[in-house]
């Protein structure tokens, strides 16, 4: 069963169009990831989604229940975290999850149950007197997510919750995500971390409002990117740049830190291209070899190959 | 209900945990009463003065302590030159300079017509103009009396046609102080400011967090939430009433003459406009800071200006007065003075009071509904 279904949803701000006719599809329990850079649209996408901004045109079913119509009921069944969310700084742990447990109204045995649970998660258990704003970035953000779901939504909207926190702490808040998903609950998240990319179940990847590739990590690898990429390592990275660009090596040749990425054509083997043009010169080459493309070069490939049409 | 109670537990915690917000509540509305009070003081009651005597006979000599003796004329001064006059004026010793001429006094003897010049330091017009009235009415009751000594020395019977001197009694405040005037007027603002600032600035603060967002996403209506902000100022706010009450008993002695419970009733009424101010502040805003600015530059500062606060809107232009119609503030302090110094209530003041429940339903209203169409 699909937990959202989105039809044709567009969002315009006076002239401007900042989600444009996107449709995709959730199944319940999914990790599902909204990827693309600065301005792409995830955050209205998402505001859509939880009722809390009205669709220009289009619409969606979160929980079976419409967002154009319906948005109180969709309220009703979802959890949220804003991109900027960070709790009542000044209140305490505990009054935080009690404010948030008390709005959406949980009768008391089912909140000093959810509140245990969310103290649990956070790690914050004897530490509900803390003012919150003095915990750190980590453990607010899983407190956040505590108080997020504290009415046991069945889809939670995460918007960048990572954004900011240190790896270590962005790792646990993954095992966290993917606890909900245990309990059959669908996670929606939003993340400008490609590799973030490699823990959710399904994606999709937005650039100026449109959806530009969507599938799993191994579809996206393969559909999107029917091509060979060649990593190349040697001294001077930039000359070699230069040869293999002026020789017209592949479609694309581009920089990864000290070494080359030149992608071709699955159809033709490029590498004694490769070798023979730089061998003539003054250039050290340690290695050529095929790797496996990661999720970088295929958004790469995607969005260039976008520009240029 | 019970959602509302939350929200208005959370409102009452984060303010008492934010020590700016106590200082504002309970510290400067009597820190501002006390300076504005004594600052918004406009009557005179002393005038240094500086004597330019060429004449220096008996009737200029006469008229200087006739001077003296209303207690308004401090004669710091005596100079010889005009020089020193000007330079004591120049250096703000004195406000007024009295010249005699050379013949003031033969003048006076024969009869003829003797002039004094009144040199003012004007660079505070309001202070100037206070003092000439003064030096006027003192020297026209000594020319009363000179004009009857010589007459009597001619020895002929003197009988005025009509001898009127106006005797001017000001009620309410007999003592026409300002201060007794400004000080309800300053107790209306304080309310004004703080819960217009306060509702503004507490839904704008969560926008800037991003628990706004957070909020509008739970099953919380648009006006629980209006409420749930409102409930918590409103308290504020008369618990400002009472302190600024308070101050101004034991500070300056004023104590209200008519109807407690008609001032907070008023002030109940009153504040549902600038709730509602607020409320649109935080619409039209995205920071603290910037509904900080609208707040005191756009609303409050032209509210207080057109409100008959600082100057009678008798003496403003004809347009400008139609406009302070449309201020609330006005009204209010209408009420407050009307309740404090002359102890007047409904009955007297009813038009006032409707007027307000109009501008308070309709300001809310429209914020409102403006509010509720930005969340949706
Ligand atoms: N209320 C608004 N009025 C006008 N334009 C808006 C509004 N909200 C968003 N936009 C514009 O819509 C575009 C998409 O914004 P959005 O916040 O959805 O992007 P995003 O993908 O979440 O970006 P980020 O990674 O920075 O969070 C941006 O260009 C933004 O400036
Ligand atoms: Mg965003």
């Amino acid at each position: 069963m699909d937990s959202i279904e989105v039809n044709n949803l567009t969002k315009k701000f006076g002239g401007f169009t900042a989600v444009n006719n996107v449709s995709f599809k959730v199944k319940r329990g999914e990790i599902f990831g909204f990827l693309g850079a600065n301005g792409a649209g995830k955050t209205t996408t998402i505001k859509m989604l939880c009722g809390i901004l009205t669709p220009s045109s289009g619409d969606a079913l979160v929980a079976g229940f419409s967002v154009k119509d319906q948005p109180d009921m969709v309220k009703r069944n979802i959890g949220y975290m804003s991109q900027k969310f960070s709790l009542y700084n000044d209140l305490t742990v505990s009054e935080n999850i009690e404010f948030f447990g008390g709005v959406y109204g949980l009768e008391s045995k089912l909140f000093l149950e959810r509140k245990k649970w969310a103290l649990e998660i956070a790690g914050l258990r004897g530490k509900e007197k803390t003012i919150t704003g003095d915990l750190p970035g980590g453990i607010k953000q899983r407190l956040a997510l505590g108080t997020a779901v504290i009415h046991k939504p069945q889809i939670v909207f995460l918007d960048e919750p990572t954004s900011g926190v240190d790896p270590i702490a962005r790792r646990q808040f993954w095992e966290l995500i993917n606890q909900l998903a245990q309990e059959d609950i669908t996670v929606i998240v939003t993340t400008h971390y490609l590799e973030e990319a490699e823990y959710c179940n399904s994606l999709i990847l937005m650039d100026s409002g449109e959806i530009i590739a969507r599938g799993n990590v191994f579809e996206l690898k393969n559909n999107y990117l029917n091509k060979t990429i060649y990593e190349i390592e040697c001294e001077p990275t930039l000359l070699t740049l230069e040869i293999l660009e002026e020789n017209n090596i592949g479609d694309e040749i581009t920089m990864y830190g000290n070494t080359i990425h030149v992608i071709a054509p699955k159809k033709d083997d490029v590498e004694l291209t490769i070798r023979n043009a730089l061998s003539s010169q003054n250039i050290l080459l340690k290695s050529v070899k095929k790797i496996q493309p990661t999720l970088d070069d295929v958004f790469v490939h995607l969005l260039e190959s976008k520009n240029e049409t | 209900m019970k959602i509302l109670l939350r929200i208005i537990k959370k409102e009452f915690l984060q303010f008492i945990r934010d020590p700016k917000m106590f200082r504002i509540v309970l510290i400067a509305p009597v820190v501002q009463l006390v300076l504005l009070g004594y600052a918004a003081n406009l009557e005179v009651k002393v005038i240094h003065t500086a004597v330019y005597n060429q004449s220096k006979g008996t009737t200029s000599r006469n008229l200087l302590r006739e001077l003296k003796a209303t207690g308004y004329f401090h004669l710091d001064y005596y100079v010889n030159n005009y020089k020193e006059l000007q330079k004591l004026i120049d250096r703000g010793n004195v406000v007024l300079g009295l010249v005699f001429d050379k013949d003031f006094d033969s003048n006076i003897g024969a009869s003829r017509k003797a002039s004094i010049q009144a040199v003012f330091d004007a660079s505070d017009g309001n202070t100037a103009t206070i003092s000439a009235g003064y030096l006027q009415a003192a020297i026209q009751k000594f020319n009363r009396k000179i004009s009857l000594i010589t007459l009597s020395k001619k020895g002929k019977e003197v009988r005025f046609p009509a001898n009127i001197e106006p005797i001017t009694r000001v009620w309410f405040n007999p003592e026409l102080k300002t201060r007794i005037f400004m000080v309800p007027g300053i107790m209306s603002l304080l309310l004004m400011i703080i819960t217009i600032t306060l509702t503004s600035l507490a839904i704008v603060k969560e926008k800037e967090i991003g628990t706004f967002d957070q909020l509008i996403v739970t099953p919380i209506k648009p006006y629980q939430l209006i409420l749930g902000k409102f409930i918590p100022f409103v308290a504020v706010g008369l618990i400002v009433i009472v302190i600024v009450l308070t101050a101004m008993a034991v500070v300056f002695n004023i104590s209200v003459k008519g109807s407690l419970l008609f001032l907070f009733a008023s002030s109940l009424i009153f504040v549902l406009s600038t709730l509602g101010l607020g409320l649109f502040i935080s619409t039209v805003t995205k920071t603290q800071q910037q509904a900080m600015m609208i707040a005191t530059f756009g609303v409050m500062m032209p509210m207080i200006y057109l409100s008959g606060f600082a100057f009678p809107i008798v003496n403003m232009p004809v347009s400008i007065q139609y406009i302070t119609y449309l201020i609330p503030l006005r009204y209010f302090i209408e009420i407050i003075r009307g309740v404090i110094l002359k102890g007047l209530g409904l009955a007297d003041l009813w038009t006032q009071f409707v007027i307000l429940i109009f501008f308070g339903i309709l300001i809310l209203f429209l914020s409102s509904l403006r509010f509720k169409k930005k969340i949706d």
